[in-house]
């Protein structure tokens, strides 16, 4: 537990609260967007909001990976999973995910082949395990996933695996966070930039942000201390109208990033246009794979037919991911949508910021 | 089944023991709808319990444990938080064709190890067995039952001001269980806190109506036990996250996987609630038994927030603690 218990420390909590509420103060409101759903989780779990001074707003975004996937992609999924000596294999928080009529849960329980597994080499090794069953992994992520599933594609190739392929829904950081700078829908000051992707992409990412849209930008790690000091450093640029990107997490992640991940995604995927869900299509904020590695695509692989895709109308997760609206506004929340019964993704997902809100902010 | 029409087919979380219990509007009764984890009857005028809990856990041998002295230990539990004695156990087994002999005979020493030490005996039994591929391994179903002693009932009903306590560090249970599963090739120190807790609990029947209630945290953890407790009483529930005893191997490992020891099984704890009045005697009564060393006053019972559980944090901010919802971890106990 040693670098955990030192990032919850009750004093240093209370100092940096302190130091917030100074810098912060006679500052008109700053609002800031928490860009990753480990960040939006762990505001709730530790009840960050509530220390805040009343000029200072956390705004969720759009980086709960799961919370983004479209239904089509869940849809495409349950419909590969239905094919015969097909075993799908997903990290489990895609189990419970609705998708336009059903989810991978729903179809476990009606005899589909759907495991659930903890990294893309356990999926590997059950594609080696079962030679006669086609196994296809739900590559669904940012970054931070990217390099396994990469590796795990290099992996198949190099050892003549013939039975695995990847259904790839990656996508890729910064530039949903420029259509969020660049828009009038939410007047942010700055970002809490995500924690684990800046240690694959490196915190230069975001320096257009602050450059080009006079974003204040920090790094920040998931623990309270991370976070409240990572706030700091943003409410101080908003003071000081000096918008940089400063990095609280220097620990684990660095200005150029893991060059060694970032070349291995380079080498299997190209960037693509990608589907939000609930944001819409974002040019080159996607990952897929390249013709080179197409053999392990399950696009191109398998051809089956997807249920025309459904949404509920009346889930507002596109307005929550953007930062326009918070869980408590749909009218869906806690009635019509709960973690038993989602209608979107974000209330199931263990990121997503309708679930934090309905788990931890409801006193 | 209104809630359940809307599956169709049985889903995995419908066994996490958490909101979506689905016997009760079929079968309803006065015993079962007192949702405890044993039905209490009069014999002749003494108060008797029989309880029922059927194991599966994956594997079958853990470390702290096996799936014999889990269904032994799960159901002398269920029987002593109801302030019974456990006398008289059943035992009941599935076991799939081609298991093998000697991994039997360790479990059933075990089942008669764990009968002795807790004062119990089997006194009838049943086993079947199913052709391979139909279950996996080896199922046990227990069935129990217990006297509650003349001068030990308890009301059964919270007060604001109660205190709650535990008898030691939460989670371990289920995390060690997670942490041998296949797929996720970890090495720890952790051990399951599985035992019989009527030795312990015994120590308290002197307490006699001080002792609100008692409750076993195990499928869905002290979070959903206390979520039960709470729910439809005029009281709230609130943990002191500072209080919480927990193994620095359970909460690194939750780290890790994203749960929550809160949420995660125990089979060797009891929760109590108690008069304010009481609980700091009750505490060091339970810190004399081996298996209270680590006991703690964890919460008390509040007039605030009715119907909830809340954590304060240890940085003093409050946040609810809800019912678990849907499966944290697979086959478990």
């Amino acid at each position: 537990m040693k670098h955990l218990v030192e990032f919850r420390d009750k004093e240093i909590v209370k100092k940096l609260v302190k130091q917030i509420s100074n810098i912060a103060e006679g500052v008109p409101k700053v609002k800031l967007m928490e860009v990753c759903g480990t960040h939006t989780m762990s505001i709730a779990r530790f009840g960050i909001r509530r220390f805040l001074p009343e000029n200072v707003e956390l705004i969720s975004g759009p980086g709960c990976p799961v919370c983004v996937t479209p239904n089509a992609y869940l849809d495409h999924a349950i419909a590969l999973g239905r094919l015969p000596g097909v075993t799908l294999t997903t990290f489990g928080d895609m189990m419970r995910v609705p998708g336009s009529s059903g989810s991978l849960e729903r179809e476990k329980a009606a005899g589909r082949d759907i495991r659930v597994v903890y990294s893309t080499m356990d999926a590997l090794q059950i594609a080696r395990e079962n030679p006669d069953r086609e196994v296809i992994f739900l590559g669904v992520g940012f970054e931070t996933t990217a390099p396994t599933i990469a590796a795990s594609i290099l992996m198949a190739h190099r050892d003549g695996l013939k039975n695995f392929s990847v259904l790839c829904a990656h996508k890729t950081m910064p530039r949903p966070m420029e259509i969020l700078a660049s828009g009038n829908e939410v007047k942010l000051n700055g970002f809490i930039c995500p924690a684990h992707v800046t240690a694959i992409i490196g915190a230069k990412a975001y320096q257009f942000l602050a450059e080009q849209y006079g974003k204040a930008c920090a790094v920040a790690g998931f623990e309270p201390v991370d976070i409240l000091e990572g706030i700091y450093l943003l409410v101080r640029q908003v003071r000081e109208e000096k918008p940089r990107v400063e990095n609280q997490y220097s620990r684990v992640a660095t200005w150029e990033g893991n060059k060694q991940a970032q070349k291995i995604i380079e080498q299997v995927f190209e960037p693509a246009d990608a589907e939000w869900r609930g944001i819409g299509t974002i040019p080159e904020s996607g990952l897929k794979i390249r013709a080179l590695y197409e053999e392990y695509d399950a696009e191109n692989q398998f051809q089956v037919e997807i249920e025309p895709t459904r949404e509920h109308p009346g889930c507002i997760c596109g307005e929550v991911m953007k930062g326009s609206k918070k869980p408590p506004e749909c009218n869906l929340f806690g009635s019509v949508c709960t973690p038993e019964y989602p209608v979107g993704s974000c209330m199931v997902s263990s990121e997503g910021t309708c679930a934090a809100y309905y788990k931890y902010e409801r006193l | 089944m209104k809630t359940q029409m809307k599956h169709e087919k049985i889903l995995l979380s419908h066994g996490s023991g958490g909101k979506l219990s689905f016997f009760l509007p079929v079968l309803e009764n006065p015993y079962l709808e007192s949702l405890d984890d044993g039905a209490i009857f009069s014999v002749k005028g003494e108060a008797w319990v029989m309880t029922t809990d059927s194991y599966v856990v994956d594997p079958i041998f853990f470390p702290g444990g096996d799936i014999g002295k889990l269904a032994v230990s799960g159901t002398i539990n269920d029987l002593a938080v109801m302030g019974a004695v456990p006398r008289y156990l059943s035992l009941g087994m599935i076991i799939e064709e081609g298991f093998s002999f000697s991994d039997l005979e360790k479990i059933l020493t075990s089942i008669q190890d764990t009968c002795q030490q807790a004062g119990v005996v089997v006194v009838t039994g049943d086993t079947k067995v199913v052709p391979r591929g139909f279950m996996d391994k080896l199922f046990i179903n227990t069935s129990g039952i217990g006297r509650i002693p003349d001068n030990f009932r308890m009301s059964r009903k919270i007060q604001a001001g109660d205190k709650i306590l535990i008898n030691g560090t939460i989670g371990d249970h289920g995390t060690t269980i997670m942490g041998q599963r296949e797929g996720l090739k970890m090495k720890s120190s952790l051990t399951s806190d599985c035992a019989p807790l009527n030795d312990l609990i015994r120590l308290l029947h002197p307490f006699g109506q001080a002792i609100r209630m008692m409750r076993d945290p195990t499928r869905g953890g002290v979070a959903t036990t206390l979520n039960e407790i709470a729910e439809g009483t005029d009281y709230g529930l609130i943990m002191w996250e500072e209080n919480l005893p927990t193994k620095a191997e359970v909460s690194g490992l939750c780290e890790i996987l994203g749960l929550d020891p809160l949420y995660i099984a125990n089979e060797g704890k009891v929760l109590i609630i108690a008069e304010s009045s009481a609980a700091e005697k009750i505490l060091s009564v339970l810190k004399s038994h081996p298996l209270g060393e680590d006991a703690q006053i964890i919460g008390e019972v509040v007039e605030e927030y009715p119907g909830k559980v809340v954590l304060e944090t240890q940085f003093g901010s409050r946040r609810i603690i809800d019912m678990l919802t849907g499966e944290q971890l697979p086959r478990i106990c």
